[in-house]
């Protein structure tokens, strides 16, 4: 699992059915520290993440085994909402939920 | 698998079901020279390791449920040993 912000909602007007009642959101994925790292990707959320909070998501076979009924077609599922990242001393998530 | 050196701990109180209970490590993948690598990757924790701990991570979900002992779920990585000591490692340098 890594970490990432949520920094937009993906609507789609068609998607394949298995999703539905889950969102699918556009993540920037981020060091422990919350830096940007890397290219942004589209992935379907079980934690009722909003934009701005760190996250962190799961890819692979694992994501579609993270909704109820595993067959669906996600390769990149949001599984936690992060509140903090102990790392030596305690550091506050920016864009958290406090 | 891979070694990796336990740098932290992630707190989360919102998180998938098959999350529950269980302690998330953030864990840096290593070099057997012990120099970080790569990115780091958060794991759940199967043999009781802590911050400063040296471990062999595994990255796949068979791995990760039998471990776990249960069905296959949304969790991939984890922590499935605390080494003592890397021999060898024929680094190329």
């Amino acid at each position: 699992m890594h970490f990432a912000r949520v920094i937009g909602t993906v609507v789609c007007s068609v998607r394949v059915p298995s999703w539905r009642g889950h969102r699918t959101l556009l993540l920037q994925p981020t060091d422990p520290g919350g830096k940007d790292l890397g290219g942004r990707l589209v992935a379907v959320d079980l934690v009722s993440a909003a934009p701005g909070q760190r996250v962190f998501y799961v890819r692979g076979r694992e994501a579609a085994n993270a909704l109820p009924d595993p067959d669906n077609p996600a390769d990149a599922a949001i599984v936690g909402i992060v509140d903090e990242v102990r790392q030596g001393g305690w550091v506050r998530p920016a864009g958290g939920r406090g | 698998m891979f070694l990796a050196r336990v740098v932290g701990e992630v707190v989360a109180t919102i998180k998938h079901g098959d999350l529950h209970a269980q302690k998330l490590l953030l864990v840096q993948p290593v070099t057997p020279e012990d120099e970080a690598t790569g990115r780091p990757a958060i794991a759940v924790d199967s043999v009781d390791a802590g911050p400063g701990d040296l471990v062999i991570v595994a990255d796949e979900g068979n791995s990760a449920a039998q471990v776990l002992r249960r069905a296959r779920g949304p969790v991939r990585t984890v922590v499935v040993g605390v080494v003592d000591e890397v021999e060898g490692g024929g680094a190329a340098r």
